[in-house]
């Protein structure tokens, strides 16, 4: 009885008794041995050490704050979702191999050596359930940039080995394909060529010379084309000299997702090289968030200078022609409700270009009860959305911003990041609602005055 | 040499040293790793300002982060401004920072330190049993949690121990009515000043460095911070 019971162990504090659920599955790449990924990960780690982080590392006073502001944990009431214990193993190493004292923690092992099934159990506190929004930077009296320090612990995970292996798979494939849904340019040239018969409208491909390079999310040309269309017909209408290049066009980063820095790099350069190529003044991401920090702003340092053109989010490039007076809207005749992008809004600093932009359609806007720099991620960004195993938090993360986007009464809800989108179609499905979330920049198209 | 003289004297002068040695360590200890240069594209605003505005913002409340946070942080901000009260505005106390600066300043009347200690000494009760009972806090805190809320402690409960002695007419040294508490006082303060900077109390000076670098790379951005 007592084996049986070691094996299936039951809640016993639950009105009903139940089985505890089972334990999480870790990812492993390769076939490294343990000692070998713990010392690739340490090594990986340490090498990520900087001023900024070292300052972090060496200022957290354990005040717990953070949780309050991580949908994770107020959702589950799970202490082990607070986010600075996310990055427990990284102040370990911390400790013991770079702090100013690391020589007295190792001596006396204050702080214990990071295990190998330490770092498996890390998997899944810094890959299911940090999507990076950054909320917790915003709420820490010490000012510690937690998502900044997630992303780099998951280069040494990757470097180990210790990828949930959907994300792994989903980089692997953008590195080797160019995309991470199979939008290859082949699939791209093919689907340019649809819409451009489907819509009768001009959609600028492979152009030698252009002032604008559009980058498109694989998940508006797989799932969202008409985001494709709007933008061709807004910079249509605006007389743009623009191209789309079969040799860069992919903006979503899996490669600064899962955590290897090599092919976040490779991707990056795709886009900067065929904005090059074209002599692009400025390049415009489409509606994803983790484009926008990609490029925008760990762009020019994966090409190791500056970025010699501008980068635009295409809600900041629609609220620069409004301001311009070169793009006219109609009205909007619904209210409306906008979620902030975490990447584009509180990380990238965009926040107010969609807010001109609902201002100029004389929307009826609604804010929800903490938005913009302070709005809740839709639960699925930093790569969360394509980890299967993670659906069960990720919906009931949902959860808490539906209750927001309830709250507000509004008619309408919109976004500007086709992954937020996608995780909110995801939710409706999963919920049975039929509200539909709806993309900003395709508002912007159909409301074009004139 | 008695207890007092030596708490008076070396005891002070040594932990005073080691506090010095031991911040400028910590401190060295960040700056010794190099920046990671940023070549994106500034959007524009002072990162300068944006390291200050962070420092300060900071200080202030924020009302997103829900109940839990709003608790702590109300306690938080008591028994930091009571422990700023009890240290710099008792007359004791300035006469004390007066023989080692030859900084004074005028201090109210006594019962607002009174006041301060014993908010102060409520508020870091609460902030203990909060930190024991509090799921996230208790599975965050270790040693150096407990041992530094202990450090602090201590200097407040063997002050008030101290409160016998009559209050002091200008800066130079008396002997006191009841030496026995007012050494065992000082050498708590001598056990905080040399605690501080190699525990999470170093906070008193790390929180300009994380605040500050934060606020600087946020206003690069255009972000809030």
């Amino acid at each position: 009885m007592s084996d049986l019971n070691e094996q299936h162990p039951l809640e016993t504090d639950s009105p009903r008794f139940s089985v505890k659920k089972p334990a999480t599955r870790y990812d492993k790449q390769g076939d490294m041995p343990d000692d070998e990924r713990v010392n690739t990960a340490l090594a990986t780690f340490v090498r990520d050490f900087s001023r900024s982080t070292a300052a972090y590392m060496e200022s957290c006073i354990n005040c717990g704050h953070c949780a309050e502001a991580c949908h994770f944990y107020v959702t589950t009431n799970d202490p082990k979702y607070t986010p600075i214990w996310k990055l427990e193993p990284f102040k370990q190493i911390w400790s013991r191999e770079a702090g100013p004292f690391a020589w007295f923690f190792r001596a006396l092992n204050l702080k214990p050596a990071v295990t190998a099934r330490q770092l498996e159990e890390w998997q899944e506190l810094i890959y299911d359930s940090c999507t990076m929004c950054g909320r917790c930077t915003m709420a820490c009296p010490m000012g510690i940039d937690i998502a900044t320090l997630v992303g780099l612990a998951r280069h040494g995970m990757f470097q180990a080995g210790l990828v949930p292996h959907e994300l792994w798979a989903v980089a692997e494939r953008a590195q080797r394909e160019g995309s991470p849904l199979g939008a290859t340019p082949k699939v791209l040239k093919e689907r340019v060529e649809w819409l451009v018969d489907e819509h009768e409208i001009e959609i600028a491909l492979d152009r030698e010379k252009a002032d604008v390079l559009i980058a498109l999310s694989s998940i508006e040309i797989m799932k969202y084309p008409q985001s494709i269309v709007s933008t061709a017909k807004i910079l249509n209408r605006l007389g743009e000299s623009w191209t789309l290049s079969s040799n860069g066009y992919e903006a979503t980063n899996f490669g600064m997702l899962s955590g290897n820095t090599a092919w976040q790099r490779d991707l990056s350069l795709r886009i900067i090289n065929a904005a090059v190529a074209c002599g692009a003044k400025t390049v415009i991401l489409p509606e994803c968030g983790h484009a926008y920090g990609a490029l925008r702003w760990q762009g020019a340092n994966m090409y190791g200078k500056p970025l010699p053109f501008k980068v635009l989010h295409i809600t900041e490039y629609l609220a620069e022609k409004l301001r311009e007076g070169r793009l006219k809207l109609t009205k909007l005749e619904r209210s409306v409700t906008y979620h902030d992008p975490c990447q584009i809004s509180r990380r990238g600093g965009a926040t107010a270009a969609p807010r001109e932009v609902f201002k100029a359609l004389g929307a009826d806007l609604r804010e929800m009860s903490s938005s913009g720099d302070m709005n809740w991620c839709c639960g699925g960004g930093g790569g969360v959305v394509t980890i299967h195993r993670a659906d069960e938090m990720r919906h009931k993360v949902f959860e808490l911003k539906m209750q927001q986007v309830e709250a507000t009464g509004a008619q309408t809800m919109a976004t500007s990041c086709s992954n937020c989108r996608q995780t909110f179609d995801d939710g409706q499905a999963h919920f049975q609602c039929d509200r539909k979330m709806e993309s900003l920049l395709e508002l912007v198209a159909d409301h074009l005055a004139g | 040499m008695t207890l007092l003289e030596f708490a008076r004297g070396p005891g002070l002068w040594a932990s005073i040293i080691i506090l010095v040695a031991g911040t400028l360590w910590r401190i060295a200890a960040i700056y010794r790793f190099k920046v990671k240069p940023d070549l994106s594209e500034p959007r524009g605003g002072s990162t300068v300002a944006g390291a200050l505005n962070t420092i300060i913002a900071r200080m202030l409340p924020r009302n997103e982060f829900g109940y839990t946070a709003t608790l702590t942080s109300v306690n938080g901000y008591i028994y930091h401004i009571g422990l700023a009260i009890v240290v710099f505005l008792y007359l004791p106390h300035m006469f004390f920072i007066d023989r080692l600066t030859g900084l004074s300043w005028p201090v109210p009347p006594v019962w607002v330190f009174y006041a301060a200690v014993a908010l102060t000494f409520v508020s870091m009760l609460i902030a203990i049993i909060y930190r024991i009972t509090d799921p996230v806090r208790s599975m965050l805190s270790g040693f150096d949690d407990y041992f530094s809320w202990a450090v602090v402690f201590l200097p407040l409960l063997t002050g008030m121990a101290a409160l016998g002695n009559p209050l002091p007419k200008s800066p130079v040294p008396e002997t006191p009515l009841y030496p026995g508490p007012l050494t065992v006082h000082l050498l708590s303060v001598e056990l905080l000043l040399i605690w501080l900077p190699f525990g999470k109390l170093a906070h008193t000076f790390l929180v300009f460095f994380s605040r500050g670098m934060t606020g600087a790379a946020f206003a690069r951005r255009g972000a809030r911070t």
